[in-house]
């Protein structure tokens, strides 16, 4: 239980790390076109190789982490920021005419193909980071929206929080105090699942062209860039990949041991 | 030779002792009756006889059922045994049973899984075990499904699935803990019935002295994983059996001083709930829930209200607690409505507390217990703040026999009984006139629920407190109230003082449910 906390910290921490590290330096600068040494394999010189422009791959992993992280991050905060109130409220108000408006308009996102929507927002807004992350922070609203209702719907049921009407409280104070809180470790799974889709759908974005534009990297447009190349240079796209596969691992390690580590029934031992 | 014999079983969870050298035995057309307190080990016996245990578990000793040395049989040889020579009905029918599948077609499986027979065989068998229940396919169409059934019906449908086979022990966990007591009687006459018949030996567990009591040739008192000792009834001399028996028919010793000015006042009452639209265009009908009651309640009096499951009482008391609007009537507290325009009146709702049955949901596990208990300060204007808070919160938790430092706990660190202390804690902490119980007591064992009422009494004293006790249990109604209502179908049918209806009950509804309830034998 706490192992799974720890290496997943890790891990996340790592990818943020290095991250973080790309703002201050990087071991090439990847504007810099070294066309002599294009394609190269791991060395000495380049620990994960260069691409087909002769540009050191593992620093431009550490830069395209900057970009994959905070898409992903601001997408899942775009969709829990207005995913879970709305599922609260819609819950808090069952079966009233609320309830039915805000379901009937996820159901309204949901039958969107992802995809579509990014398309639309980029035809309209134009391709960029911040089009991905609005585009895909919309597709993460009825996810959380609907989690939460359904969830919300049975915690309304039980005792306490009749005890709580008792007390007088409202349907707003009693959906932050008791219903929230009790959704929480149900939030986090989620979270983390929607995160690691959240890069994953960048990466899907970028691949076909409308994430980040270049010279921005980002880990979709590196594979996207190597998959011509695969059979000669199979190390362009196994660096990115694994970057991908390591990042949405780690982090699914963590939500898994942060929700138990937060439930106070299984803390006993660990406090 | 008996049917089952255990001697010397040993159990073990991992390195937690469950059950410690117990041995009994049933024979062919007897009934044993096993009791004990919640965690005395009474239903990992009964698994260990079907080797239904939970993983990690081990056991040692020697169980034999109609021959068979059950320890020493493979899983494959269990199988065989189970439903064919043991059948088992447990405490909830309504998750014993599948819900997608109709009653008549689920105790056909039973059959067919043991015997070669054809699917139109089977089920004509079914057929002819459902009337034997008391579920004739002409009343109660086999192709139902469980949620179209009553609660009785449903452990009656548990229990034709367990005997379809006449099996020669049938084990029943709690069979009627679930159920009124109207049907309770009527489960327990059932299976009484089908002993004699097919000459089974019945291992009946229960928590209630009472109900294995009229019903049992033997009696096994169990405590801490042991058999504390065997016998009849009347044969019973353990202290700690004595003390269950004492327990569960326990009197609280209280003043009693009930005025003559009412505290609460309900006049007319009704309470109604649309059901579903008849189609798309169909009128959603009413379901009247409470249909004109009026009672009072005076101060420091202990105001019974009996009924079964669907009577209405739930609902009543949660009109009285101003939760939802009632359709017509007037409920007043010292002459204040609950209900000012539609809008509760938060002037009244601080007078009024309640304690809900089930000690495990009634507390939000993430919040410590302190701050649980200091929740109904919200319906103060000017909530004490700081260490004025806190103190409120200990003396509360001490009020009812706990320990101030308990306050940083969080809820599962207690037990049952511990949990509705705590439910009365936050109750009493705004100091209410009126308290509800609904059922608050239902859910423990006899010796804990002995101490609460003690405790109920005792605070009542100290502190006048008048309580409105909702129960479907008549002894303790009986042992606790000064007054008492019967409610029937959303109806009051009986009112009066507690000890002249449970003598002399004029309504007939009243007099069933008297007539139904467990009771001890009386021992000289």
């Amino acid at each position: 239980m706490k192992a799974s906390l720890w290496i997943g910290a890790l891990i996340s921490a790592l990818v943020t790390g290095a991250a973080l590290l790309s703002f201050l330096w990087v071991p090439h600068d990847i504007e810099a076109l070294d066309i002599a040494n294009k394609i190269k394999p791991p060395s000495g010189a380049h620990l994960l190789g260069t691409d087909h422009f002769g540009r050191d791959i593992l620093s431009m992993l550490m830069v395209g982490a900057r970009t994959s992280i905070a898409v992903a991050i601001v997408a899942v905060v775009i969709g829990m920021g207005f995913g879970v109130p709305l599922g609260l409220a819609a819950a808090a108000r069952q079966g009233g005419w609320m309830d039915e408006v805000i379901m009937r308009g996820n159901d309204l996102i949901f039958a969107f193909p992802s995809l579509l929507i990014a398309i639309m927002i980029t035809a309209v807004f134009g391709a960029g980071a911040v089009n991905a992350i609005i585009a895909i922070g919309i597709f993460n609203i009825p996810v959380f929206a609907r989690l939460s209702r359904g969830a919300a719907l049975s915690l309304w049921t039980r005792d306490y929080v009749l005890a709580a009407r008792v007390a007088g409280k409202g349907r707003l104070r009693i959906s932050a105090e008791h219903i929230l809180p009790n959704l929480a470790n149900l939030l986090i799974v989620q979270g983390t699942i929607q995160f690691s889709l959240g890069i994953l759908a960048e990466a899907a974005l970028s691949y076909v062209g409308l994430g980040a534009q270049p010279p921005v990297p980002s880990w979709g447009r590196m594979l996207a860039d190597s998959q011509t190349m695969i059979s000669f240079a199979p190390h362009m796209a196994l660096f990115p990949g694994l970057a991908i596969l390591l990042t949405v691992l780690g982090l699914n390690l963590m939500g898994d041991g942060l929700r138990d580590w937060l439930d106070p029934r299984l803390a006993r031992d660990a406090r | 030779m008996s049917l089952l014999e255990i001697e010397n079983l040993r159990l073990g969870i991992g390195a937690v002792e469950i059950l410690n050298d117990v041995s009994l035995a049933v024979t062919a057309g007897e009934i044993l009756g096993v009791i004990g307190e919640s965690g005395s080990g009474k239903s990992m016996t009964a698994l260990s006889v079907m080797q239904l245990l939970p993983r990690g578990a081990g056991c040692s000793g020697r169980i034999t059922l109609n021959g068979h040395d059950v320890l020493a049989m493979r899983e494959a040889e269990m199988c065989g045994l189970r439903g064919q020579e043991v059948g088992m009905v447990f405490q909830e029918p309504m998750t014993a049973l599948n819900p997608l599948q109709t009653i008549g077609d689920q105790v056909a499986e039973t059959i067919l899984i043991h015997e070669d027979a054809s699917r139109a065989e089977a089920m004509e068998r079914a057929h002819e075990v459902l009337r034997r229940v008391d579920l004739p396919p002409g009343r109660v169409a086999p192709s139902r499904y469980p949620h179209e059934l009553s609660g009785g019906q449903r452990q009656r449908v548990c229990i034709a699935m367990a005997i379809a086979l006449r099996p020669r022990l049938l084990i029943a966990d709690e069979p009627t803990t679930a159920l009124d007591v109207t049907t309770q009687a009527e489960v327990l006459r059932l299976l009484k019935r089908l002993v004699a018949e097919d000459g089974m030996g019945l291992l009946l567990i229960s928590h209630d002295l009472g109900v294995v009591a009229d019903m049992a040739d033997k009696i096994a008192i169990m405590q801490h994983g042991r058999v504390v000792e065997t016998g009849r009834f009347s044969d019973l001399r353990d202290p700690y059996s004595l003390a269950l028996m004492e327990a569960s028919d326990h009197k609280p010793d209280r003043a009693g001083h009930a005025g003559e000015t009412p505290v609460l006042s309900v006049r007319e009452v009704v309470r109604d709930y649309p059901t579903p639209r008849q189609g798309w265009l169909g009128k959603p009908g009413l379901f009247r829930a409470v249909d004109h009651i009026s009672f009072d309640i005076q101060r420091g009096e202990n105001l019974g209200l009996v009924g079964e499951s669907g009577c209405g009482k739930s609902t009543l008391a949660r009109a009285i607690l101003g939760l939802e609007e009632v359709q017509a009537g007037a409920i007043t507290l010292d002459g204040q409505p609950v209900f000012d325009g539609h809008q509760a009146n938060r002037a009244v709702r601080r007078r009024m507390q309640v304690v809900f049955q089930d000690p495990y949901g009634s507390f939000n596990p993430r919040w410590t217990v302190g701050r649980s208990v200091a929740e109904p300060f919200h319906l103060l204007d000017d909530p004490p703040k700081g260490a004025a808070r806190e103190a409120a919160v200990v003396e509360a938790l001490e009020n009812v026999g706990l320990s101030g430092k308990d306050r940083q706990k969080y809820i599962h660190e207690f037990s049952g009984g511990q949990r509705q202390r705590i439910a009365l804690a936050r109750a009493l902490i705004i100091r209410p006139d009126l308290i509800i119980l609904d059922e608050a007591v239902s859910a423990l064992d006899v010796q804990v629920r002995a101490r609460m009422l003690d405790l109920l009494a005792d605070l009542s004293d100290r502190l006048s407190l008048t309580y409105l006790f909702i129960s479907h249990d008549l002894s303790v109604v009986r042992n606790v109230t000064d007054r008492v209502l019967v409610m029937q179908g959303g109806k009051i049918v009986e009112e009066g003082e507690t000890e002249a209806v449970f003598v002399a009950p004029r309504h007939p509804y009243t007099r069933q449910l008297i007539e139904a309830a467990p009771r001890l034998p009386k021992t000289a």
